[in-house]
């Protein structure tokens, strides 16, 4: 070697370290649990489900048309979703953004015993009792809620109960930038 | 001893062999048609479960894992293809969900950096290998100036009788102050 460069080389075994130890330490913090959504930008999908109660009006993909909506999955038997029912309530009755529903899974008069047992914040609810409709959406797990655009478009999906905290800092300043977009 | 031990170690691998198959399909779920439920079991191996953390929905038991089987079915009863009914599933719960990933740009890092890694690990030793092989040249002595050679001859004529003091001085020569000359660090080692 001529002595152009410095002998640099000893110090190649302790940056390939530095680099991988880096791509560890970031790739540990991802959380395996959580999947993007691939619906995200597209339309919601067709579907028109019925009420929970008989005479009531069911869910369908048309009701998500026109303002900015919220479309909340949930079940009975989901510990999560009783967590964020009270901040449902709090957002149904500021009218902050119209609330629909999707009753996953649950079996026949379960997810009507839960929405009397506690209030219901919801315009409208779908029953999902197969789960198809949820598979449709790409839904893993409960609570998950999606937020659709004026024109019928998923435009983000929240995995989990929404807490005041996720509401103030993620979907308040979501509604916000969708609405005026529009 | 011998008979038992290889009695045990043939018992053990059957069970591992034997354990691959293991499932989750109930009897009700499967379709009548074998040819199709042959293609729904090869396609559900392939399908990670996703609520599982790296089981496929073969093998799950969790609810979910039974939905995608169930839709599986129905999409290949329904006649899709394989590609189109694990097509169905990707445009809903994206790429993945697939236990292979698939070869895409973004995926070239994962399917082609261990073997990057250990092209360069091979380069890097064979640098490493090539300098250690070429160092001990370097450590050759160079000749010895008239003076060492005299002063040499005179250590080694002295060390029959007393040469305490001056075999003290040659032992800390090091130390004990800066070598007179610089020739005796040929020996050392530079690297």
């Amino acid at each position: 070697m001529t002595l152009a460069v410095p002998n640099l080389t000893r110090f190649a075994p302790i940056l390939a370290f530095g680099t991988i130890a880096l791509c560890f330490a970031f790739a540990l913090t991802n959380d395996p649990r959580k999947m993007p959504s691939t619906l995200i930008d597209r339309p919601v999908p067709t579907f028109a489900l019925p009420a929970l109660e008989q005479g009531a009006a069911g869910l369908a993909h048309t009701d998500l048309k026109g303002p900015v909506t919220l479309l909340n999955v949930f079940a009975s038997w989901c510990p999560g979703c009783r967590v964020e029912h009270p901040t449902l309530i709090e957002i149904a009755n500021a009218k902050a953004v119209p609330l629909y529903a999707i009753n996953w899974k649950d079996k026949p008069g379960d997810g009507l015993k839960w929405l009397k047992a506690h209030q219901n914040p919801y315009l409208k609810v779908g029953d999902d009792p197969s789960g198809r409709l949820g598979i449709d959406l790409g839904v893993t797990g409960v609570p998950e809620t999606f937020v659709i655009d004026g024109t019928g478009r998923i435009r983000y999906r929240h995995a989990g109960p929404i807490t005041p905290d996720v509401w103030r800092d993620t979907f308040e300043p979501l509604l916000a930038s969708l609405r005026t977009a529009k | 001893m011998n008979q038992i031990a290889s009695i045990i170690a043939a018992t053990l691998m059957w069970i591992a062999a034997s354990a691959g198959n293991a499932r989750a399909v109930t009897p009700d779920e499967m379709l009548p048609d074998p040819a199709l439920e042959g293609r729904a079991r090869e396609i559900s191996q392939t399908l990670r479960c996703v609520v599982c953390q790296n089981q496929s929905i073969d093998d799950s038991s969790a609810p979910l894992a039974k939905d995608l089987r169930v839709l599986v079915r129905e999409r290949l009863s329904a006649g899709d293809s394989n590609a189109q009914a694990i097509g169905y599933i990707v445009a809903r719960y994206g790429n993945f969900v697939l236990l292979r990933p698939p070869m895409q740009i973004n995926t070239a890092l994962l399917w082609f950096g261990p073997a990057l890694m250990l092209a360069l690990a091979a380069y890097g030793l064979m640098h490493t290998l090539k300098r250690q092989a070429v160092a001990p040249v370097e450590g050759e002595a160079a000749p010895l100036s008239k003076a060492d050679e005299a002063r040499l001859a005179r250590l080694l004529g002295e060390n029959s009788g007393n040469g305490f003091s001056e075999r003290s001085t040659v032992a800390t020569g090091g130390k004990a102050g800066e070598p007179a000359t610089p020739s005796t660090n040929t020996r050392r080692k530079t690297s």
